[in-house]
């Protein structure tokens, strides 16, 4: 679908959005207040940070308002507030802020989200020694996270992706005292920072071709016709326009984060993080911040769309978005820690959302992004309900059973389960039908619709394998599994209810969600089930659905099987199993190649250090010393000896003048008589004729 | 005019090298005491000398600068014996050899 938006034009912001930069800056506020508590006020740094992000939601639920009433009364909101930061040379670096439809749905949804996760991290936090800590980093990773919703600036963006990154390494890693979690913190740092040098050249290139950091500036910003008419006049390389080539570097940024191929190796070790940090970075922020930015510049990578067609950079997209759909849904099948299950479906469904903006555009995309924050959260979050309730234990092989021992959690897994599987009438159902239905419509290729149905098939698939291993059967796993607290079920309750519903607002009958972001009248009709093939479609994702819910039923079912047997599939196909099992091989293809390479490079680094620079240093503290010995050779020598003679003269004249002044007066006398008669003889001898 | 002005000069430098030999040579402060006021006097007479014999004896300039340097030496003569009492109480002698202790 085409973006037809026609914003109008604001006259100075409105209260609401004068005050939107609150939203990141209470919560990052309150990261450094909490950070200056002590490890034991618990409750005082868990109160702060969820009071903090309450306050936040109120105020994003507010400026929702805003751009809702705005929009009911038929105008599309779109307020920014600039301002120049600091001025280089003669050039202003600007910042600012945006309040739209986009921006608005996803502080909601962030906001909300997280505050759920920071409750649930009370009770699953509870006994950890470095709970303060744990709730100043997640405080400012929320921050930062609503810092680069709400961006206008892509500086400012870059800023706060760059914030997000850090925190994310800080929160993956904060099981430091575990090798595995430190090495997964700092890959998760070096994988997505491979994207970000590329995203980095795109920023300087933007801000080079149209001297500009802003995105909305009343009509001279980057992502306005003006700025997007220039770029596509100038080409770079390979038939590129430079909007293409600038889109592309974007995305190999968003691709870093958002966990596309090549650059998704990263977020399965992730897991090493406390399994909110996984729920909350992992599911719903900030690998979604990466789609955000595709949907934040998508005028940019549809600039010079074709009617019907599509534009280079968007084509990349989709094709990058199914691709990794597939593949990580395979690798998906073959995993057995519930959370690495979990993770790499997350891979795959941010494929689906890069497919869904690349063929369908932003609405497409991020609706499923906000369906899929809302019941990966609560996947994410169960799972850690149930490695509480099974004693830290994350294989699934050793559990089995629970549903009579943690019926909660069981019911909002099986929610969860059902919406991210796509069963008719979950949320996931339609975010993910629109995806299709958008891929089928594409004019380029239809490859990615068969590829994003045999996902689904897979997604299915390993889902139903996953929830018949940790949740029929029998316990299989040590000691004796218990529901968990409270304060850790209610958010799954919360969000087993969205995940159940979300979905009702983005129906082919009423599309609101779509509208509301294209800021058009979003009007109920029965007729929307009626264009021509969706009734096909809906059909056949159903059937698809069905299908590897039943495949999966009739492999695993209630069979339990001991933890050491092999699994059924591998049985079956044990070369394929080993394939998948590995994850293709893709860490040891990097480790085989580009470490290698890194590991070999800093060899020779060091043999260079050794042996060249550190000759050379050698050589010239050689000659610096051999100067040192020659200088103190003659301050001993010369300078000290000249000195010393001197002082000794003057010691030895002030001697003998001393013995002179013996004190006898009649000593001085004679002297004076002496002196006396020498003058009266020079008189009488200078005075002869 | 009997004696001509190199007679005087003649007895005033025999006193005056007198004065020195014993102010140089004595032990005893008050000896030496003595022999500055044999200076002194050889002094004045060589100023009585010169004042009569030089372009105006009528005037009394002479006389009066002997009467000074007479007067100026009785003052000098009694600080220098009360000089040699104290000391010779202090230090019980009035041996100048032993007198050491402005010795640098």
């Amino acid at each position: 679908m085409q973006e037809s938006m026609a914003f109008t034009p604001q006259l100075g912001a409105s209260g609401v959005a004068q005050w939107l930069w609150l939203v990141p800056a209470v919560p990052m506020v309150t990261a450094g207040v909490i950070a200056l508590l002590k490890q034991p006020m618990k409750k005082l740094s868990s109160t702060l940070a969820i009071g903090s992000l309450g306050f936040s939601l109120l105020v994003a639920l507010t400026a929702f308002a805003h751009v809702l009433s705005g929009w009911s009364h038929g105008y599309a909101v779109r307020e920014v507030v600039n301002f120049s930061w600091i001025q280089v040379g003669t050039t202003p670096v600007d910042l600012g802020w945006v309040l739209d439809p986009l921006a608005a749905v996803m502080l909601v949804m962030v906001t909300f989200v997280g505050l759920l996760i920071f409750i649930y991290s009370t009770g699953y936090m509870e006994h950890d020694e470095n709970y303060t800590r744990f709730f100043c980093f997640l405080s400012l990773f929320a921050g930062a996270m609503l810092g680069v919703v709400i961006a206008n600036s892509i500086l400012l963006l870059f800023m706060c992706w760059e914030l997000v990154g850090l925190t994310s390494y800080l929160l993956i890693g904060f099981w430091y005292q575990k090798p595995s979690a430190a090495a997964a913190a700092k890959k998760a740092f070096l994988t997505t920072r491979v994207g970000d040098v590329f995203f980095f050249l795109g920023i300087v290139w933007l801000f080079a071709q149209t001297g500009t950091l802003l995105f909305y500036d009343n009509g001279a910003g980057s992502m306005e016709p003006l700025a997007l008419g220039g770029l596509l006049v100038h080409h770079s390389a390979w038939g590129l326009t430079a909007a293409g080539a600038i889109g592309l570097l974007i995305f190999a940024g968003a691709a870093g984060k958002s966990g596309q191929l090549p650059l998704h190796v990263w977020l399965p070790d992730a897991m090493e993080g406390p399994t909110p940090v996984s729920a909350l970075i992992h599911a719903a922020t900030m690998v979604a911040a990466g789609v955000y930015l595709i949907a934040r510049v998508y005028p940019l990578m549809a600039a010079g769309m074709p009617a019907g067609g599509t534009t280079t950079s968007l084509t990349v997209v989709t094709w990058v978005g199914a691709s990794t759909a597939v593949f990580a849904a395979l690798i998906a099948v073959a995993q057995n820690d519930i959370k690495r299950i979990l993770a790499y479906s997350t891979v795959s469904q941010l494929g689906y959302m890069m497919a869904g903006l690349g063929a369908g555009g932003v609405a497409v995309g991020m609706f499923h992004l906000i369906t899929h924050a809302f019941f990966k959260a609560l996947l994410f979050m169960g799972a850690g309900s149930v490695i509480h309730g099974v004693h830290e234990e994350q294989d699934i092989r050793k559990m089995g059973g629970l549903k009579g021992a943690m019926p909660v959690t069981f019911a909002t897994y099986a929610i969860g389960m059902l919406a991210l599987c796509g069963f008719p009438l979950f949320s996931g159902f339609w975010s993910k039908d629109g995806i299709l239905e958008a891929e089928q419509h594409w004019s380029v290729v239809k490859a990615p619709y068969y590829m994003l149905v045999f996902g689904a098939l897979l997604t299915a698939f390993y889902m139903t394998r996953q929830v018949s291993y940790v949740f029929f059967g029998r316990y299989r796993g040590h000691g004796h599994a218990h529901e968990s607290p409270r304060v850790m079920t209610m958010p799954l309750a919360i969000l087993a209810f969205f995940a159940l519903t979300l979905g009702a607002i983005g129906t082919p009958a009423w599309p609101w969600f779509r509208d509301f972001l294209n800021g058009n009248a979003a009007p109920f009709d029965w007729a929307g089930f009626n264009e021509p093939g969706l009734g096909m479609l809906m059909l056949t994702s159903s059937v698809v659905v069905l299908a590897g819910l039943g495949l999966g039923w009739w492999i695993y079912g209630s069979k339990s099987p001991a933890a050491e047997e092999p699994d059924a599939l591998e049985k079956a196909m044990p070369p394929v199993w080993a394939v998948l099992r590995d994850k293709f091989y893709i860490d040891e293809l990097y480790g085989a190649t580009v470490i290698a390479f890194y590991a070999w490079w800093a060899k020779v680094a060091d043999w260079l250090d050794q042996r060249v620079w550190g000759g050379i240093v050698a050589g010239v503290a050689l000659v610096f010393r051999g100067w040192a010995q020659l200088n103190r050779f003659l301050d001993a020598n010369v300078v000290d000896g000249g000195f010393d003679k001197g002082c000794e003269e003057i010691a030895m004249s002030g001697g003998l003048l001393a013995r002179i002044q013996s004190g006898r007066g009649q000593m001085y006398l004679r002297l004076l008589a002496l002196a006396v008669v020498v003058l009266a003889v020079i008189l009488i001898w200078s005075s002869r004729p | 005019m009997a004696t001509p002005l190199t007679g005087y000069l003649l007895v005033a430098a025999l006193i005056f090298a007198i004065g020195l030999a014993g102010a140089l040579t004595r032990r005893n402060a008050i000896l030496v005491l003595i022999g500055i006021e044999l200076m002194l006097n050889a002094a004045n007479l060589n100023l009585i000398a010169f004042w009569r014999y030089g372009p105006h004896p009528e005037l009394l300039t002479g006389m009066m600068f002997a009467i000074f340097s007479i007067a100026v030496a009785a003052a000098e003569a009694a600080v220098g014996l009360g000089l040699v009492i104290s000391i010779y109480r202090h230090a019980k002698t009035t041996d100048l050899d032993q007198m050491n202790r402005m010795k640098g």
